[in-house]
């Protein structure tokens, strides 16, 4: 079996996201070779070389790959692809993108979003917004998949030897799409999906401004801020932040949910969390179903409090 | 312009869904059934940019069993023109759209076509993406902003991080994010005029198309319940046990 993992990068770092998806290759077993895509990325090329578990890093370096349009990443992947059994990418924003436009194009299925391998062409995958897990078989001659990246840990220290580098052609721009700018969101704190500690806010927040609130706690624990769809679409905090079906799929060591009922589609995003704290002054909130530990107690009064005795 | 919008007929995302008991699949029968919410803010978009006059009809085509006319006639209500409906008894997986519908856009020859980005039934996030692969056009996934500029359209997509700006040549295949629109709710006068509007049923093989599907499902269960926890009196037990117990602080 030969696989390929499809890095997620900026030219200069790589993404945490290619660690827990080298990881999921390394549980299929088989030589791993990442692919390296961009634009005089060089270093990025060079961070992956030196991931636990990987035989070979495939560069593709042309000014058209600076940004990852799906068309031009999609020709790329598949210009290579009789060379792989399995070619992985995370499902995140990234992979979600150009993976299945590569597996339409190479006429195979996709399986989306696994959380789980059988076997090498076995997968267990969420469905209905993690409500429902399916076990899913390939017999397709190429597996294309996308990994749920919190599912797989990524695998710890780096390798004793860099692995080889080696020149891949690029494939000449579409021409299909330009790329016409970025507006990302600034962050003083962890991002969502790698952080260890989340302080999440729904629609009991009340406004952008209480926000600060949960600013104060997260600042006390290194943590990362995220919301529910009601916080987000209530305007309070900006629609990165929503975590959800629909928004981030996270899963850190503490997930502390303040003034969140607990919609099917938030917990569908947060309950793989490993402990789970709910703070909500409606005792039937539906989120405590979910909670490892939970205070029935106005978040005006109990999260201050609790910024202060930390 | 004309805009072709695909749209699937799910489960009710208000219910909950239950495993049969053979572990075969998802209990279907008798559930209330809807149109996939991402599927409606596309019909939404397509709808609001005739209201705007850069797209002169709206062509809706759904793919399944013969009660996607229900759905198909609530996209008709929200102001689509007309309707295909694609009938077919098999699971039809996210390739198999892409062809179908592939064959749809050679028919209707459409400038743009737009789908949900994602089915909140089998969660795959393929089959726009797969359509724009097999058409050679290109594709603006997770889009929360279109506008249509002659040969092009400017698009903002949501991103992990923030927006993306692309301006892509037309025709192209756009998949719909939550906040491209709030979809409207359909009056009584339109779901009658609806009624009236042209229902077109083809079937798969009349289009040559392979609809197979690839993936075998093995088995669905419920994941693994989360243990059940505690609630705590006050904040200096909370600060207490993720300090000592669960020791995450």
């Amino acid at each position: 079996m030969a696989i390929l993992v499809v890095a997620e990068h900026d030219n200069k770092h790589l993404k945490p996201s290619v660690a827990n998806t080298v990881a999921a290759a390394t549980k299929l077993g088989g030589e791993i070779s990442v692919l390296v895509a961009g634009s005089e990325c060089g270093e990025a090329a060079a961070a992956a070389a030196k991931i636990t578990g990987v035989a070979k890093v495939l560069v593709a370096d042309a000014p058209h790959y600076a940004v990852p349009l799906a068309e031009n990443m999609a020709a790329l992947v598949v210009s290579i692809a009789d060379r792989f059994t399995h070619i992985l990418a995370p499902a995140t924003g990234f992979g979600k993108n150009f993976m299945p436009r590569a597996a339409a194009l190479l006429d195979v299925a996709q399986v989306s979003d696994i959380s789980g391998i059988v076997s090498a062409d076995t997968f267990v995958r969420p469905i209905y917004a993690g409500n429902v897990l399916a076990t899913v078989q390939s017999k397709d001659r190429i597996k294309i998949i996308t990994v749920r990246i919190t599912a797989f840990d990524a695998a710890a220290g780096a390798a004793a030897a860099a692995a080889p580098l080696e020149k891949v052609a690029p494939v000449a721009d579409s021409g299909l799409a330009q790329f016409k700018g970025h507006e990302l969101t600034k962050l003083s704190r962890p991002e969502l999906t790698a952080a260890r500690v989340i302080v999440s806010g729904g629609r009991g927040m009340g406004s952008a401004e209480n926000f600060k609130l949960l600013e104060a706690l997260a600042d006390k624990l290194g943590a990362a801020v995220g919301a529910s769809r009601a916080a987000v679409d209530s305007g309070y905090v900006p629609n990165d932040y929503q975590v959800g079906q629909t928004g981030k799929i996270v899963a850190p060591e503490l997930y502390i949910a303040v003034g969140i009922s607990g919609a099917i589609q938030h917990l569908a995003g947060m309950k793989d969390s490993k402990v789970i704290v709910a703070i909500n002054k409606d005792a039937e909130a539906p989120i405590f179903q979910v909670a490892n530990y939970w205070l029935v107690e106005d978040l005006f009064k109990a999260v201050p409090e609790l910024t202060a005795q930390l | 312009m004309k805009v072709l919008v695909a749209i699937k007929r799910v489960v009710d995302p208000n219910v909950k869904v239950r495993v049969k008991a053979d572990g075969s699949g998802v209990e279907t029968a008798n559930i209330k059934m809807a149109m996939n919410p991402f599927c409606e803010i596309a019909v939404e978009q397509a709808v609001r940019m005739k209201e705007a006059g850069t797209v002169t009809e709206i062509v809706v085509v759904s793919i399944g069993a013969p009660q996607c006319q229900e759905t198909l006639r609530t996209a008709l209500a929200m102001g689509a023109d007309r309707a295909i409906l694609v009938e077919t008894g098999v699971e039809v997986q996210p390739l198999a759209v892409a062809k179908v519908l592939q064959a749809i856009v050679a028919k209707e020859a459409p400038g743009l076509v737009i789908l949900g980005k994602q089915a909140v039934d089998d969660d795959c996030n393929q089959a726009g993406q797969m359509l724009a692969a097999l058409l050679g056009w290109p594709q603006a996934a997770f889009v929360s902003k279109i506008t249509l500029s002659g040969e092009h359209a400017d698009v903002t997509r949501e991103i992990d991080g923030g927006l993306e700006q692309l301006t892509v040549k037309l025709p192209a295949v756009m998949t719909a994010d939550l906040r491209l629109n709030e979809p409207r709710y359909v009056t009584l006068p339109n779901i009658m005029k609806a009624k009236k509007k042209p229902l077109e049923n083809v079937k798969p093989e009349a289009l040559g198309v392979d609809i197979a599907p690839r993936l075998a499902t093995l088995k669905v269960e419920e994941p693994p319940k989360r243990g059940a926890g505690v609630k705590l009196a006050d904040v200096a037990e909370l600060v207490n046990k993720l300090k000592n117990e669960a020791k995450v602080i």
